[in-house]
């Protein structure tokens, strides 16, 4: 796939001219005819709907800071009134507001299926960790972002998240008052957060470029996981265009369903009604909470007792996926040929969604209202802290533990040699091999 | 159909459906615990036209509901986000098919000139007071927000230009709010100037004897229950009860709140009614293109 050979011929004489100098329709060209493996499923499509996640957050950001007010006294107004005064405001900032929900869905699914399918292994190690890059800036960015309207979670949130900042020894202090600008939390900071908010897309729209680089160098993975030898590649592969952009298009068209459910119909349901209360730096809210994508890391942040171990935790949390591809020593690609680690990924789906929820509840708050319970160390046994910490503990020892040793000692299952072996008459596909329609599989 | 969708690609297409699922309960899972913390009563179902992807709001309940909040609310509570005009916009209390435009609109401009808006003369430069216009925001019952905290034994009444999106529950909470004034139990330590009201937020067990277990649901409040039988005239015949003001008037802020609500819920069918229409032209365009190929 990579020595993937230019069938571009320009045909006039400007395209010519135009080849010899700047090739970029030869390079658009071979976008579109690049091999690409048959039997990639709806689980791949989750890079084009990533794609129009970026593209919509954009265009939408931009008509949005045409509008916008970044000052401290005007800010929450000025984002009302986009939505009461300007043409399609409404609409314009729900859907940047429900877009930042709905590209964190489209990138856990994304990350979720490189991790089943072992898209993070040799050769494909850059695609992986130039993908937690920019998850790493798209948390950033859902932060700054979050803070514009200045409403009480808007402010309270980045109090929380920049004293962690605080919480690091001997340069947290001066580092902290660099960030926000000043002491305190106030329009220095708003107009900084404005300014990297509309910045880091952009770094984004760079790495997605790398991304994309590196995934067409190494080739796309498939969820059989083998590479497609040489000699196969014809039979094993069909060119980008038309076969993946109508089965993308398909499917970026069921996500845009799922978005436009959420914009025209609950625009706030995913967001605090807090946040429509104007800041206020002298009330804080009962219970502080960020956006749910944010919540797993958060939960991870309080499991910690020690302020410092939190925010060293929370980051290990997301700086642990940048070397999965040496932590997994298995040999096999994709976890359908490896049942001990699929049980394994299940459990961590769960306890994932498992740490969302629980970064959404009081910690010491019982989880089990009423079960009488005993004090350990610095909290009851039944609580959230003590459920967060159990999850925490798997999380780490998912990536750290079980998937070295797991990927030394299993017996995977016997994997196909070829990617259309599994699909065709007599195949050997583990996953599906039990379905009925399996042996005319063709949709 | 059998033909167009065989079995296998009925399998595909419900492992698509499965995904989309599969997205939808993430997304429900993840949202921030509006459960958590505050027991309390359930709210109260005010019957409102507008709940529900084709529900719109019944014009008379939103001019009732600007009756309440003029005659009421206002005295004490802003309303900044709100201009005049906005009232005469399509799906508005005031909102007249045959008017030019929402500034021009003959009720909107009425109600305008009974407030005095603060300002300056353009000739002179000193202040002055003048009637108010279509454009003007409605008036602050106070000077400034220290003034509003000071005339109210120190907490500002908050403003109520988006309250329905600021309390879960929406309009629903304001209704229950409104009519949760309820009866006390007598051992119940109520502060001077506060009042407990069975939906507002917050703990009571301190203010109840130690040990006991009817800690009442609900909080104290520092606003007095503001509506009474007859207090306000309605002459279109609804009933004249506190019950009714309350109603009317979470329906205006749940309008106020977001205004383009009811537009943005119709131009939302249409959008998902194209959406599924050209999802079945791109399924079955797939169909034919991977047509012959195993995959």
């Amino acid at each position: 796939m990579s020595d993937h050979e230019s069938t571009y011929v320009p045909k006039t004489g400007v395209e010519k001219w135009l080849d010899s100098r700047l090739p970029i329709v030869r390079f658009g060209a071979d976008y579109m005819s690049l091999p690409t493996p048959k039997n990639l499923n709806y689980w791949w499509t989750f890079g084009g709907i990533l794609a129009l996640c970026l593209a919509v957050q954009i265009a939408t950001g931009i008509v949005l800071a045409m509008h916008y007010v970044p000052n401290v006294e005007l800010a929450f107004a000025s984002v009302e009134r986009i939505m009461r005064d300007v043409n399609g405001g409404d609409l314009i900032r729900y859907t940047h507001a429900n877009g930042a929900s709905m590209f964190f869905i489209a990138v856990y699914l994304h990350m979720l299926r490189g991790l089943y399918y072992g898209s993070y292994k040799a050769p494909r190690e850059m695609i992986w960790i130039v993908g937690c890059v920019i998850f790493f800036l798209m948390i950033a960015t859902a932060f700054l972002g979050y803070v514009l309207p200045w409403g009480q979670m808007s402010y309270w949130g980045a109090e929380v998240i920049t004293n962690l900042i605080g919480a690091i020894p001997v340069v947290g202090e001066p580092v902290l008052i660099w960030l926000r600008g000043g002491p305190a939390i106030d329009n220095a900071t708003l107009n900084r957060f404005f300014s990297l908010h509309y910045l880091l897309p952009f770094v984004i729209a760079g790495c997605v470029v790398l991304h994309l680089w590196a995934l067409h160098h190494a080739g796309q993975n498939n969820p059989v996981g083998i590479l497609i030898p040489k000699d196969r590649q014809k039979k094993d592969t069909v060119p980008f265009h038309p076969y993946f952009t109508v089965k993308d298009g398909f499917a970026i068209i069921l996500f845009l369903i799922l978005f436009a459910t959420f914009v025209f119909f609950m625009p706030n349901a995913l967001g605090h009604a807090d946040n429509y209360i104007p800041a206020n730096p002298l009330v804080t809210p009962a219970h502080i909470v960020p956006e749910w994508y944010m919540l797993p890391f958060y939960a991870i942040l309080r499991a910690i007792p020690d302020k410092f171990g939190g925010v060293v935790a929370m980051f290990a949390a997301i700086g642990v996926l940048f070397v999965l591809p040496w932590l997994d020593t298995s040999k096999v690609r994709s976890m359908r040929y490896r049942p001990a680690m699929r049980t394994f990924f299940v459990i961590f789906v769960l306890v994932g969604l498992g740490l969302g929820w629980c970064g959404a509840q009081l910690p010491d708050a019982p989880v089990v209202p009423g079960m009488p319970s005993f004090q350990l160390f610095d909290g009851q046994l039944n609580s959230y802290l003590w459920l967060t910490r159990l999850f925490t503990a798997y999380y780490f020892a998912f990536f750290l533990i079980i998937m070295p040793i797991v990927g030394l000692k299993e017996t995977p299952l016997p994997i196909p040699a070829t990617i259309s072996e599994p699909v065709l008459p007599g195949g050997g596909d583990a996953m599906t091999a039990a379905a009925p329609a399996s042996t005319e599989k063709k949709g | 159909m059998a033909t167009m969708f065989p079995e296998t690609s009925m399998r595909s297409m419900k492992k698509t459906l499965v995904l989309i699922a599969a997205a939808a309960g993430l997304a429900l899972v993840a949202q921030p615990a509006a459960a958590a913390g505050g027991k309390g009563h359930a709210l109260r179902d005010g019957n409102f036209s507008f709940e529900g992807p084709f529900g719109t709001f019944d014009q008379g309940q939103l001019q009732r509901g600007y009756k309440v909040y003029r005659e009421v609310c206002a005295s004490c509570h802003a309303m900044d986000l709100m201009s005049f005009r906005t009232l005469a916009e399509p799906g508005g209390p005031f909102y007249d098919a045959h008017q030019a435009s929402a500034a021009e609109n003959r009720f909107v401009r009425a109600l305008a000139k009974e407030v005095q808006i603060a300002d300056i003369d353009t000739e002179t430069g000193e202040p002055i007071m003048r009637d108010g216009t279509a454009a003007d925001r409605f008036p602050n019952p106070y000077p400034n927000a220290t003034a509003a905290a000071a005339a109210n034994g120190g907490a500002a009444p908050p403003d109520l230009s988006v309250m329905a999106k600021a309390r879960h529950g929406g309009a629903r909470y304001i209704y229950s709010l409104l009519t949760g004034y309820l009866n006390p139990p007598a051992e119940l330590q109520i502060r001077p100037g506060q009042y407990y009201n069975a939906y507002m937020a917050g703990d009571l067990t301190p203010f109840m004897p130690e040990g006991s277990h009817d800690v009442p649901p609900g909080g104290f409040i520092a606003m007095p229950n503001p509506l009474m039988d007859g207090q306000v005239t309605y002459d279109d015949g609804s009933a004249e009860t506190a019950d009714q003001y309350a109603r009317d008037v979470s329906a205006f802020i749940a309008w106020a709140s977001d205004p383009k609500q009811v537009q943005r819920k119709q131009s939302g069918v249409g959008t998902l009614i194209f959406l599924l229409l050209f999802a079945g032209i791109t399924y079955m365009s797939y169909r034919r293109i991977w047509k012959g190929v195993a995959h």
